[in-house]
């Protein structure tokens, strides 16, 4: 076994990491900034410990799909960019930003967060897009939960651009903000040997065995679940991951709120 | 008609509100944000590293990779959709070209240095902010530097001269606009970005260079001050 995995087991199992903070612990500090790009219709900036991602949504008008002629759209993308660590590199999308992106996507999608059908302007024929995209500035792990706040948060932030005859006018943006019926907030917890932790920095989810995304909505309902890692989970690995995530949710949830 | 008074109420030779701090992105080996009116630019220097594919290596020197990059939403209007579009490709081999003659990549053989700029919000300027900002997180990197660069856009709107260019006079339709994104090094005073769109004549042009070249200093100035800030005033 890798050595780091060695001292990190040894101190899980006094009860501390290896930054010595508790196993359920989130970093300090976690934080969410509002309005932080004026371009975009609605941006947050998350910052996690020494994770920083900025979220923005820009809204655009397009056609419904045809099976929804009375709903609108989202689209969430993810760039991994190399700024952001010495790990990402140009190019296409990576299958770690594609992955990031759907996870975040689902979180919003299924708890209908989104209220599609007050995005239609004309049925059959337009109705808003809402395209959120995601650009960590620093990845010091844990980008699901930062990247899955930041984007609601972006959510949240955004007003819609004045529309004239001639199409949108990005340069006015109007007081009227999205309809939302729901906020879903994502929590990972990870299982490493017999562990269980919560936010880990780029280091520890290297070793870590498994890990498990967990969206929860208000009522404490999960609405998106995506396991990684390359190690198995038991029902009770689950279970206990579950209540974990959705202590952790409340957590996250308040700082969702406070945030400036 | 001409363009006598600017539609924000600055001089001819004043530039939009300056921020810079260096050391903003802790993975990197060196990083910068520089911020001019609404265009924000990060950058972020990795290297000098080993560089691959190996075929790509030089024995003789190291290489200076630079990457710009508008973030999806940091564009005025639609969406900007991901990836490099042939604008950004030419601003990343330009920045790379304005900034080459800071660094002595004899140094670094058969490595890189890379620089990735990106921009959550612009408003005209994006290329010399994303040099600016390079040109810091360069010096935050520890490399050896031989100056440092600067970055604006000087130019024309009818028959007034101007520095730093915002939307509305690249945009401005009721007269001639010459747009000049330039960089000129602190020390040397040489130019090492030199675009034009528009139309200008000589004079003009000279003297729009002129006027750039005092509006860099003031923007040195900022650089500067905000690399001190990082390592003369830590912890004090």
């Amino acid at each position: 076994m890798e050595q780091i995995k060695l001292y990190l087991l040894n101190a899980l199992n006094k009860g501390r990491r290896l930054d010595g903070r508790n196993t359920l612990d989130y970093r300090d500090p976690v934080k969410v900034e509002y309005g932080v790009t004026k371009t975009a219709e609605g941006s947050a900036k998350v910052t996690i410990g020494d994770t920083v991602v900025i979220a923005g949504v820009k809204l655009e008008i397009g056609k419904p799909y045809p099976d929804t002629p009375n709903q609108g759209s989202i689209m969430v993308g993810a760039e991994l960019v190399p700024l952001a660590s010495p790990e990402f590199e140009q190019g296409p999308p990576s299958i770690d930003a594609v992955e990031l992106a759907r996870v975040v996507d689902r979180g919003i999608r299924e708890s209908k967060a989104i209220d599609f059908e007050a995005l239609c302007i004309e049925k059959g024929e337009k109705a808003w897009v809402v395209i959120i995209d995601l650009v960590p500035l620093n990845d010091d792990g844990n980008l699901f939960d930062a990247s899955a706040l930041a984007a609601m948060a972006a959510v949240k932030n955004t007003r819609f651009p004045a529309v004239t005859e001639d199409g949108i006018d990005y340069k006015s943006k109007t007081d009227e903000g999205l309809k939302l019926n729901e906020c879903p907030i994502s929590v990972t917890v990870h299982k490493v040997g017999e562990y269980f932790i919560v936010d880990p920095t780029r280091e520890e989810a290297r070793i870590c065995d498994a890990r498990l995304t967990i969206a929860i909505m208000e009522s404490g309902e999960l609405c998106a679940l995506q396991k990684g890692g390359e190690k198995p989970l038991s029902q009770g690995d689950v279970s206990r991951m579950i209540d974990i995530a959705i202590d952790k949710a409340s957590m996250l949830r308040g700082v969702l709120e406070n945030g400036n | 008609m001409s363009y006598k008074q600017r539609h924000d109420g600055r001089k001819p030779d004043e530039l939009r509100k300056i921020e810079a701090k260096v050391g903003v992105i802790k993975n990197a080996d060196g990083s910068a944000f520089f911020k001019i009116g609404n265009t924000e630019a990060y950058a972020a220097v990795y290297g000098p590293r080993d560089l691959f594919p190996k075929f790509l290596q030089s024995p003789a020197r190291g290489i200076l990779r630079c990457n710009y990059n508008m973030m999806p939403f940091s564009g005025s209007g639609e969406r900007v959709r991901p990836g490099q579009n042939r604008r950004a490709k030419e601003i990343s081999m330009v920045t790379e070209k304005a900034l080459m003659p800071l660094l002595d990549l004899d140094e670094y053989p058969r490595s890189v240095v890379d620089v990735f700029i990106e921009l959550p919000q612009t408003e005209a300027g994006s290329r010399c902010a994303g040099i600016c900002a390079a040109a810091m997180a360069l010096a935050d990197a520890g490399l050896t530097m031989k100056d440092m660069v600067s970055a604006v856009s000087v130019g024309r709107v009818d028959d007034a001269i101007i520095v730093d260019l915002d939307y509305f006079e690249e945009a401005y339709e009721d007269g001639p606009v010459a747009d000049i994104p330039i960089a000129v090094m602190n020390r040397s005073k040489e130019l090492t970005l030199l675009q034009m769109d528009g139309q200008i004549p000589k004079e003009m042009l000279i003297k729009a260079i002129e006027m750039g070249k005092a509006a860099c200093d003031k923007i040195y100035a900022v650089q500067k001050k905000a690399l001190q800030e990082k390592y003369f005033d830590e912890g004090a």
